[in-house]
């Protein structure tokens, strides 16, 4: 399977846009409405015009027509042809490509079938299809004909978090046994750190960050990416000591905190606003991830009230809502107690990069 | 429960029926000013037997049958043809459509002075009329219809490997077939009016020719026997074609 490089692509809001997709990855990319995801699909599908230059394996394709690229490609809406079964759908691309014969197109389509366990919907019309029975056939459709890179624009969107989840380890799976070089828009960052090998964020047609996904949350390089990560809090490891039972106890920026974790290079921890619990009592309970710190900052948004403490030598941020704000007697300088969600913090271990 | 549940499926008819009774009853008992003027439905069976039995009726349904079929077949042949390439080529649509915007208001039956000049009295003359009533109203539908097939089943069927071609025979004309036949369903009702009207006007055969000789005569009779047929003709054509547009989208619509 071949790498899909852009050179100074310019089209819509994306301009001057460079990087590689190195041949077998899945790269996610990243980012918010209208960032031009979904523009740099479509410049790889050859459904646009654009200035610049698209390769795969090292050949530009600009000139390339779109049903010559040998892309598959699925979309969010999913566009099944409601018009045609389970079968037919999945058989257009083959029947399409003239390369295949009645027997060839027919086993192709079983070989699919069962790799995506759907040949129990053979001759159903996608009118009776559920969410996730769609997304099935639309991507066995789309991996049919064999396809030299898969584009997949948003395709468990409008799924329901379960059949999302299941579906996500699926694709993985199938994408990994097939060893498909892998384009995957999507704007949530859970999906994209469980599939991508790379993640690639973008700001308004602006590559903001290229990077392995724990790069890319662990090191943001923009306040744009941080945001868009959830602007964890992220604190460096003085060390790391393997209390065993998977627990290790990291050193950041002078407060001992205990991780779930099975190892002892731990670089960086990682933590959500909303997973740092905020009290003006003593909290019960033992002293593991309790802290005491000073309120320095406080910060009214609409849905939230985000207070910024400092604890040792770290500036925690941590974020509450508005009622349980109000029946605190929060102000800035005044001490707080912080309780840091064990179960919430990620942990970044230094062998990855 | 719904009031009106207790309706059992075919009991449609049962107005019809009353109806029948009811104009029976006014026209046997001169219950409605003028006798002649208002046959009873048994006269109209009677003279309907007659009109079938002597010929009459067949030769002149046949005429109007055959200048339908021929002029609708032909005008919505067309009307599709010409609607397909223009709803799926823009360069078609910006080069055709200011002329057809131009003749589509003007009625079929407004031809008719300038055809029969044109074309005679004869066959050709109801059968252009028909070509014409059918030929705009099935083009625009199929214009739409084309237009309307979502672009993500044509970007989806390109990126599959589909040429132009195959495209359009496989995914946008099938996806356009309900547009497609709410022209035609409108057209074969409507070009029965038209043939009806051509032929009172203008042709001295055919349902239409038949009605205006039997206004001459007085024969309320046959009048009633012609509007029959003729509202037989316009919802058996309009049911024909619902019932084939049924058939070939009831698995996937």
């Amino acid at each position: 399977m071949p790498s899909i490089e852009f050179r100074n692509i310019c089209k819509y809001v994306c301009s001057n846009v460079n990087f590689t997709v190195p041949d077998k990855d899945l790269l996610v990319l990243l980012g918010h409405n209208g960032a031009g995801k979904t523009t740099l699909l479509n410049i790889v599908a050859g459904f646009v015009d654009y200035n610049g230059s698209v390769l795969l394996d090292g050949m530009p394709i600009d000139r390339v027509p779109a049903n010559k690229r040998g892309i598959g490609y699925v979309s969010q809406d999913l566009s099944l042809f409601p018009h045609l079964t389970v079968v037919d759908n999945i058989a257009y691309g083959l029947k399409a490509s003239k390369h295949y014969n009645g027997c060839e197109v027919a086993d192709r389509v079983n070989e699919l079938m069962d790799m995506m366990r759907i040949p129990h919907l053979a001759s159903r019309y996608p009118a009776g299809l559920s969410g996730g029975e769609k997304q099935r056939v639309a991507l066995a459709r789309a991996m049919a004909p064999s396809p030299r890179v898969l584009l997949l624009d948003e395709p468990l969107g409008g799924l329901d978090t379960q059949t999302s989840k299941y579906l996500r380890v699926e694709l993985r799976r199938i994408q990994r046994k097939l060893g498909i070089t892998t384009m995957y828009v999507t704007h949530d960052l859970t999906e994209a750190e469980e599939m991508a090998d790379r993640i690639v964020v973008i700001d308004k047609g602006h590559i903001e960050q290229l990077g392995r996904p724990e790069e890319v949350f662990f090191y943001p390089a923009s306040k744009i990416v941080s945001d868009f990560v959830g602007m964890p809090n992220i604190l460096d490891c003085a060390y790391c000591h393997n209390l065993g039972n998977g627990v290790v106890e990291v050193g950041c920026g002078g407060l001992p905190v205990i991780v779930p974790h099975d190892g002892n290079s731990v670089k960086r921890i990682a933590l959500f606003p909303r997973d740092i619990y905020i009290s003006d009592t003593l909290p019960p309970g033992p002293g593991v991830n309790r802290f005491t710190g000073l309120v320095t900052s406080i910060e009214d948004t609409r849905e939230m009230v985000r207070l910024e403490v400092a604890a040792g030598d770290n500036k925690l941020v941590a974020e509450l809502p508005h009622h349980i704000f109000e029946d605190m007697d929060l102000a800035v300088g005044k001490n707080v107690y912080l309780i840091l969600k064990l179960r919430r913090i990620k942990v970044h271990e230094a062998k990855h990069l | 429960m719904n009031r009106l549940s207790w309706i059992k499926p075919g009991w449609g008819i049962l107005p019809v029926i009353v109806f029948l009774v009811v104009w029976e009853l006014v026209a046997r008992f001169n219950l409605a000013p003028g006798q002649f003027l208002f046959p009873p439905f048994s006269a109209v069976v009677t003279e309907f037997y007659h009109l079938v039995v002597n010929g009459v009726l067949g030769r002149n349904f046949l005429s109007s049958l055959s200048r339908v079929l021929i002029g609708l077949s032909a005008g919505s042949i067309a009307g599709i043809a010409m609607g397909i390439l223009m709803g799926w080529k823009e360069i078609a649509n910006k080069a055709l459509n200011p002329i057809f915007s131009l003749f589509y208001p003007i009625p079929a039956l407004g031809w008719l002075p300038l055809l029969m000049l044109w074309l005679g009295i004869n066959e050709a003359l109801p059968i252009t009329i028909i070509f014409i009533c059918s030929f705009f109203p099935v083009m625009y539908n199929t214009i739409t219809g084309v237009k309307n097939v979502n672009q993500g089943y044509v970007k989806t069927a390109r990126a599959l490997g589909a040429s132009d071609r195959r495209i359009l025979t496989t995914v946008v004309i099938p996806l356009a077939i309900p547009n497609i036949f709410t022209g035609l369903r409108l057209e074969a009702g409507m070009a029965w009016r038209v043939i009806i009207a051509a032929e009172m006007v203008a042709i001295p055969t055919g349902i239409g020719a038949l009605m205006m000789k039997a206004e001459s005569l007085i024969r309320i009779d046959i009048i009633i026997v012609c509007l029959i047929v003729l509202a037989v003709m316009c919802l058996s054509f309009e049911k024909f074609f619902a019932y084939i547009e049924m058939r070939l989208t009831r698995q996937w619509k």
